[in-house]
């Protein structure tokens, strides 16, 4: 590794920690209905769509009618993008006469769209309509990612309130969240990405000649290539910071035309786990203890770093295929060096490794390289991060969530060893909670690997692989985790827009988003109706480095324990072959 | 739950204008003003006709020319209405083959060339439209391009030298050469 290299991901970091409390702190304001310096010019705005859609912002909701709340806003999602994808050939916008997308397709893609996945089982220029992409896509965008953020605040209600039997208003989390967090962000973003040439037109594409003329695969001749444009700057701002990463090109963030230049990159990057560092404040913030905060979020980092060292190291040592015929892999002053298939010249190793790590640990699923092409050990990383459940920053929202399940189950698992009552935050942990919180860890692992299983029995599974041996079985692993999980990245050799996979990893991106949801808010409601116990000597505080390592080992534990045979199929035994 | 369907079906239309129609609406607007060649594709042109993109790579495969990375779009390599990449793992044969074929053609364009070749070359960018190769990579390929157009190896490496683009601010991302920019460079160097 080059000094540059490490020079690069340090100042990442150091901006993300820097961010981390300012955003932190305002999420928490906005999500305790305070005013903020932006509510003199948006809280006009707010007041006026709750007076349209008859919303009573301070009306509560039990956890219940939040649930019910949020699915139905989901569903409706889900409906429209499904509709417009169906209708776009008759709908305006739509400059390149797409056709409609067939139902299998067009399915996979709405439930992608509403539960935050993002996964493309289609190319979006060749695909999508500008309509579509805008109404559907890009609406999604921003209601998925606030859904999440809405679910995370009143699970941290459920911390913060004392014997209550509500836990907010859904409509004012989401409402709140789209304007006061998504809305600013994305703005500054997408117009500091379209300086750097990331394109913003509603023109259809350009044709522009080739200097040298090629042939094509029939042996015709051509002599120009067209360059797609598209209000892409816009939705790629906000697939960033919503953890979406549903790309507007088909190769996503690694199409010169998405992510031009290496600080476009760098805001991208930045973007991508801005939103979910942020709340780990937040949260502290909100359960009137910031050391919590921190201390979740320094598991999350610690896991971070682990897994980025891995596929750092692991893309930089290239690939022995390519050495044997004379390739110079090593890193010097003109070049990276290391894996160079599947990744671009201006972000070589250092920057494709990082987007890789980041976008896999939270659950945003863009890509600026192709996954697919990593060295085995290389691919594992971002793998096994996507199976340890979205939760090392994870989602917008929902990594938070799920975060603070394992941190349940690790003083559940700490009380059972040492003979107490666990509690988390004064908060008795009970059956009612374990239970639910067991759900959360175990529905994933059950969509994955039992998706992952019934793919390699059918013909129907085998055909799509498109790489020979245990790198085959990589490829259908990655896409269960992926959509299991709600990353939404992909092993892309495999050729996932077939009825089969369309339908199935639909099913699993549901599981994976809605059946969590459920339970998590389940916790939260039962939890915001107990007593807050005080602190004695015989509490476990959750904010010292002793907890902090023992939250990240139960993660990792679980992750190992669920996952490790499957992953010695693939990556490792792969790694094995490459020597 | 009637009321929960009417709040919902009300806000969800009003955001879905918020976020779908204003947002992009505004971006555009403001992106139009103040970035306009940015905002359209940061194309090349020379008069009225369009002669590529600053950002969107173009195949070469002739010795006269730099080559850039490998291609795997299809029909043909460099077709930037489908971008893709090759998704190939390290022990795929499809990709063994195509980065061997690579190195051969780089070979026989120039049999004397017998340093280690730089990876950037042999093997495909992730979107398939990579307009860069490596410094490296670059200056592998002078010879031979000075060769193929009779002119001094010194004054293609001086262009080279002129076009590489440092790590952004001297620290981000990667130095790299623009492989069109840099042949057209060429053609009017003759």
């Amino acid at each position: 590794m080059t000094i540059v290299s490490w020079i690069q991901i340090g100042l990442y970091m150091v901006a993300l920690v820097a961010f981390t409390k300012p955003l932190g702190m305002f999420m928490a304001r906005v999500y305790q209905g305070e005013r903020t310096w932006l509510h003199p010019l948006l809280s006009p705005l707010e007041q006026f769509l709750y007076r349209m859609a008859n919303i009573k912002a301070e009306d509560e909701m039990d956890w219940k009618t939040y649930a019910k709340a949020a699915l139905v806003l989901n569903l409706f999602g889900l409906l429209m993008v499904y509709a417009l994808q169906r209708l776009q050939f008759m709908l305006p916008f739509n400059p390149a006469h797409m056709l409609a997308v067939p139902a299998d397709s067009a399915f996979n893609t709405a439930v992608s769209f509403a539960s935050n996945t993002n996964w493309q089982g289609y190319g979006g220029e060749t695909t999508m309509s500008y309509l579509t992409q805008m109404f559907g896509l890009g609406v999604q965008n921003f209601l998925s990612a606030a859904t999440g953020m809405a679910v995370l605040a009143a699970f941290i209600r459920g911390f913060a309130r004392e014997q209550s039997q509500s836990l907010g208003n859904f409509w004012a989390d989401l409402t709140r969240t789209v304007l006061y967090i998504l809305l600013p962000l994305s703005l500054t973003l997408s117009l500091a990405l379209v300086s750097q040439g990331v394109v913003q037109s509603l023109q259809p594409a350009q044709t522009a000649s080739l200097m040298q003329p090629v042939t094509d695969e029939d042996g015709s001749k051509i002599g120009h290539q067209t360059l797609p444009l598209g209000p892409a700057a816009s939705q790629i701002a906000i697939k960033q910071l919503g953890t979406n990463g549903g790309g507007f090109f088909n190769t996503n963030s690694s199409h010169p035309f998405e992510n031009p230049t290496p600080l476009s990159n760098f805001l991208q990057m930045l973007a991508i786990l801005l939103i979910p560092s942020a709340l780990c404040y937040t949260f502290g913030s909100m359960v009137k203890d910031t050391r919590q905060g921190w201390a979740i979020w320094l598991s999350m980092t610690l896991i971070f770093v682990g897994a980025l060292s891995l596929t750092l190291w692991a893309e930089q040592q290239g690939n022995p295929v390519l050495s044997g015929m004379g390739a110079d892999q090593q890193a010097g002053l003109w070049q990276s060096g290391g894996n160079m298939e599947g990744k671009e010249t201006r972000f070589g190793i250092a920057n494709s490794a990082l987007w890789a790590t980041a976008t896999t640990a939270a659950s945003n699923g863009s890509v600026n390289s192709m996954h697919d092409s990593y060295t085995p050990l290389g691919g594992l990383g971002p793998l096994w991060l996507i199976q340890l459940g979205e939760i090392v920053f994870g989602g917008v929202g929902s990594g938070l969530y799920g975060m603070l399940v394992f941190a349940i189950i690790a003083v559940f698992i700490a009380g059972l060893m040492v003979g107490r009552a666990p509690e988390y935050l004064g908060k008795k942990i009970e059956v009612f909670e374990i239970k639910m919180a067991s759900l959360v860890a175990l529905i994933p692992v059950l969509t994955i690997l039992g998706g992952t299983a019934a793919a390699l029995l059918l013909y129907a599974g085998i055909r799509s692989i498109q790489d020979p041996g245990p790198h085959g079985i990589s490829e259908v692993l990655y896409a269960f985790s992926s959509a299991g999980n709600n990353n939404g990245s992909a092993f892309a050799g495999l050729n996932a827009n077939t009825p089969f996979y369309n339908v199935t990893l639909g099913l699993a991106m549901l599981a994976g988003r809605y059946w969590i949801i459920l339970p998590v808010l389940a916790i939260a409601g039962s939890l915001a109706a107990k007593k807050r116990s005080p602190v004695s000597l015989g509490t476990l505080p959750t904010h010292t480095p002793l907890f902090i390592g023992w939250l990240v080992g139960v993660v990792v534990m679980v992750g190992a324990l669920s996952f490790f045979p499957a992953l010695a199929l693939g990556p490792i035994v792969e790694h094995l072959m490459l020597k | 739950m009637n009321s929960i369907i009417k709040q919902a079906a009300v806000l969800f239309l009003l955001m879905t204008l918020l976020t779908g129609v204003l947002y992009p609406a505004l971006i555009t607007g403001i992106a139009q003003i103040a970035f306009p060649r940015q905002a359209n594709g940061s194309l090349i042109m020379e008069g009225k006709s369009i002669k590529g993109s600053r950002l969107i790579g173009q195949p070469f495969s002739d010795p006269r020319y730099f080559w850039g990375r490998l291609s795997t779009t299809s029909p043909f390599p460099y077709n930037s209405a489908a971008s893709s990449g090759s998704n190939e793992g390290a022990l795929n044969p499809n990709l063994k083959q195509r980065s061997q074929e690579r190195v051969n053609a780089l070979k026989q364009s120039y049999t004397e060339n017998n340093r280690p070749i730089p990876v950037d070359l042999i093997t495909a960018s992730a979107s398939g439209l990579d307009p860069h190769i490596t410094p490296a990579a670059a200056y592998y390929q002078v010879p031979r391009v000075a060769k193929a157009r009779r002119i001094k190896e010194e004054k293609v490496k001086q262009l080279v030298d002129r076009l590489i683009e440092n790590r952004q601010f001297g620290f981000l991302g990667e130095p790299r050469v623009n492989t069109l920019l840099l042949n057209q460079e060429l053609d009017r160097l003759n």
